[in-house]
């Protein structure tokens, strides 16, 4: 198979990309031909870290007037950053690192992008080709590392290969499935002469995604969804990969199904929407937990029944037939088998879709989900999302981040870290568009949150980026603020802080007795772990004069009085990054909860609080 | 669970094999056998893997080998229809009185006498699995001094091949 490098993709905004130079062949080192070859995929911003193996590509970076390189402070604030760019542009995300702990730093946020789907393409430097396998300096095999977490990865030692690998690495990363790929460069390669010819014919036999879903399926899919009284449609990440929104809300109006969408998928359908249901899940919504207990048909879309969402997977939507739409043939039916299995890119699928239930109503079948939607309405009247009050004056965790959405709004993006304060974000801000959710959903890689806003400010500069983070989360990466500060990223950053490790401290309340095991934050060994901290606390550390230490503007805030003032305070603020310091009641926890290896029919509203099913549906 | 051949073409490029292995054991399943080799086209390779899996988790399997980009191709070759061939050497201790014993049943299984020495045979045989663990049954009151099996290579009957496609899309590319 022939693929033409250059090739527009989906996701891809040609605009934004210069056009890749007519036929260019030049001598020139390896290392020029690395960087020519970036700037001839698009590729206009690098985060990353130089280092001896790394160092003749960033000779030529330094004169590169396409391609922007942001010196981070720790390679793996690089590869975060690379994806909070994917998934804010829909772009390639691009980080660079040397050999050895600068490319197994990068190993973490590879992970996570593979574990999320987010194309990025990581660049690593490595010892010269004569000195591999020799233990030499700074020397680790990161392309075996890396197997099991890229979606392809590359070792260079012929300089003449590198145009090539890049644009097999960018076309890699963001077809089908979109997913990180790593390029190894061996030092010799880069020092050494070539000849960097462009476009470049990229080899690769063995890789043909499937975009175009099989008409048949389709057929039958759309009959059943007209055919099904009480269907739910479970959309999942890919929606938005897909950048299929826009179909899915015609489908969703056109057949008025009630829709959910995972924690990959908010924004992929408004909040605000009636059909809307919220999330499913370990920590989703009652009425969308339910829903799928109770469906006969889960109409199925880039989502991959992940056991967050599953709970016990064979007490899981047990009346429901399934469709699966999916970009990957191998998650249909990995965990749940399907009825109909569609193998498709979701944005064609769902337009193929729409055109075949609008030929169902044609002939006279229109699905009937007024019971059905009796049901849910009732569920959502009964169950809405909620908290309880902080202890007065104190300030509760949801009706900061609640806050923080109203008044920042649905135009700008979020990025959340991982634990109580990434559950709260996505309960209670209301999320309207895609793009505007970043988070660390398959992998839960603790401190995602300010590297992935630096790296979608950086790609969308104009846009309001939030990052709420937990202080645990931030204790991980946050100096990642210097880079933002000395590089005119200006982030805002809401600490959520309560002093603890907050979810585990929520599992060691329910499940381990209220023994706070290493779970205080702010206190050392002596702690009992119960006692709050005191007003004022130990401070260790002081995160205002941590943020103002680095280059932001350092607030706090700890009355519920003062809430709006500072968030608007923080809104003001453009020239620099900010960091609030919310402190937090160190109690609240996150419901509904199913708990871990129980059935989604365990659910509970609130500690000890099972909803009423309605059981008699069955 | 039940034996299933794989055949895969693979791109003949560094590192294919060890991703392929890392694969099956990544997602938690055994090999039982594993030959690797070349093919008509320079730039395949082909490997053919024996696993011992239920038919839901060789589903799983085959896709998820399908996602490596280095793997052009996976045909599951069904035991009737194909010819599945081991190839075994053996060193079975031999003295005057029994090495005529044992050319008799390396006949008896038309297997090969390689090299003899005083006081051993080494044997090459080739064959399906049954064939060969029926003879080395047969050898073993003897002493089997030391074995050294090949992984199961395997093709289907008749005219048809799996290279065919592939490798001319292959040419187109290259």
């Amino acid at each position: 198979m022939t693929e033409h490098a250059a090739s527009p993709r989906r996701g891809d905004t040609p605009a934004a990309h210069a056009p890749a130079p007519q036929h260019v062949v030049e001598t020139m080192t390896g290392a020029q031909s690395l960087i020519r070859s970036l700037e001839a995929v698009g590729a206009d911003t690098v985060f990353g870290i130089p280092g001896g193996a790394i160092l003749p590509a960033y000779d030529p970076l330094m004169d590169s007037v396409k391609v922007r390189h942001i010196l981070v402070r720790h390679e793996q604030g690089a590869g975060h950053a690379a994806t909070g760019y994917a998934q804010a542009t829909g772009r390639v995300g691009v980080c660079m690192a040397t050999s050895g702990p600068g490319a197994t730093n990068l190993v973490t946020p590879i992970a996570d992008a593979y574990m999320d789907s987010v194309p990025i393409v990581a660049i690593t430097g490595q010892v010269a080709s004569k000195a591999i396998g020799t233990d030499a300096f700074q020397e680790a095999d990161i392309c075996g590392i890396t197997m099991p977490i890229t979606k392809h990865n590359y070792l260079v030692t012929d300089p003449a290969e590198i145009p090539r690998v890049i644009a097999e690495a960018f076309h890699i990363a963001a077809t089908g499935r979109p997913g990180p790929v790593l390029v190894d460069i061996a030092k010799d390669a880069l020092q050494a002469t070539t000849t960097f010819r462009w476009p470049v014919e990229t080899s690769l036999p063995g890789y043909r995604p499937v975009t175009k879903p099989h008409a048949k399926q389709i057929r039958e899919a759309a009959k059943m969804l007209v055919g099904a009284k009480r269907p739910v449609l479970y959309v999942g990440g890919g929606v938005i990969k897909a950048q299929a929104t826009a179909e899915l809300r015609i489908l969703a109006e056109l057949t008025g199904a009630p829709v959910v969408t995972t924690l990959m998928a908010l924004g992929a359908f408004p909040d605000s929407h009636p059909q809307h249901l919220g999330m499913p899940g370990m920590h989703g919504t009652v009425p969308a937990v339910t829903a799928l207990q109770k469906a006969d048909l889960l109409f199925t879309i880039g989502a991959r029944f992940d056991d967050r969402v599953t709970g016990k997977l064979d007490s899981f939507a047990p009346y429901a037939k399934v469709v699966h739409a999916d970009i990957d043939p191998a998650e249909i039916g990995k965990n749940r088998p399907a009825d109909v299995p569609i193998v498709g890119d979701a944005r064609e699928v769902l337009a193929d879709l729409i055109v075949a239930v609008q030929a169902e109503f044609d002939a006279g079948h229109k699905g009937d989900y007024a019971e059905w939607w009796e049901k849910l309405d009732e569920w959502k009247k009964t169950y809405p999302l909620g908290y309880e009050p902080a202890p007065a004056g104190q300030l509760s965790p949801q009706q900061v981040i609640e806050r923080i959405g109203r008044l920042v709004g649905p135009e700008a993006i979020y990025a959340a870290g991982v634990g109580q304060h990434q559950m709260w974000s996505s309960q209670f801000i209301r999320f309207e568009k895609p793009g505007t959710w970043l988070n660390s959903g398959g992998a839960g890689t603790m401190g995602y949150a300010v590297p992935a806003a630096m790296g979608a400010k950086a790609g969308r500069p104009d846009s309001e980026v939030w990052a709420i983070d937990g202080d645990g989360c931030f204790q991980m990466t946050n100096q990642e603020l210097v880079t933002c500060a000395l590089n005119g990223i200006p982030i805002k950053v809401a600490v959520i802080n309560n002093g603890s490790l907050g979810m585990v401290r929520q599992w060691q309340t329910l499940f381990y007795n209220q023994r706070y095991s290493n779970t205080v934050l702010h206190a050392g060994p002596g702690h009992d772990g119960v006692e709050p901290p005191a007003q004022g606390g130990t401070r260790i550390p002081d995160f205002v004069l941590l943020s103002e230490a680095m280059g932001c503007v350092g607030l706090r805030c700890e009355r519920p009085e003062d809430l709006d003032t500072v968030i608007k305070q923080a809104m003001e603020i453009n020239d620099r990054p900010v960091v609030i310091d919310f402190i937090v009641h160190q109690d609240a926890m996150v419901w509904p909860m199913v708990a871990a290896g129980t059935s989604n029919d365990e659910i509970q509203f609130a500690k000890g609080v099972r909803p009423d099913f309605g059981d008699d549906l069955d | 669970m039940s034996k299933h051949t794989l055949s895969v073409l693979v791109e003949n490029k560094p590192g294919v094999l060890a991703r392929i292995a890392a694969l099956f054991s990544r997602r938690g399943f055994n090999i039982d056998s594993l030959a690797v080799g070349p093919t008509e086209h320079p730039d395949v390779s082909r490997m053919t893997i024996v696993v011992n899996v239920e038919d839901l988790p060789l589903e799983q399997v085959t896709k998820q080998l399908n996602k490596l980009v280095n793997v052009i191709k996976i045909v599951e070759l069904d035991q009737a229809a194909a010819i599945q061939r081991e190839l075994v050497l053996v060193k079975v201790r031999a003295d005057n009185e029994t090495r005529s014993q044992i050319v008799e049943i390396v006949q008896l299984f038309r297997a090969k006498t390689v090299d003899v020495s005083p006081d051993a045979v080494t044997i090459e045989a080739t064959g399906s699995s049954d064939k060969l663990e029926a003879m080395l049954r047969m050898l073993e009151p003897y002493g089997i001094k030391e074995l050294v099996q090949s992984g199961l290579v395997a093709i289907g009957r008749g005219a048809r091949s799996i290279t065919d496609r592939s490798l001319r899309a292959l040419d187109r590319s290259a």
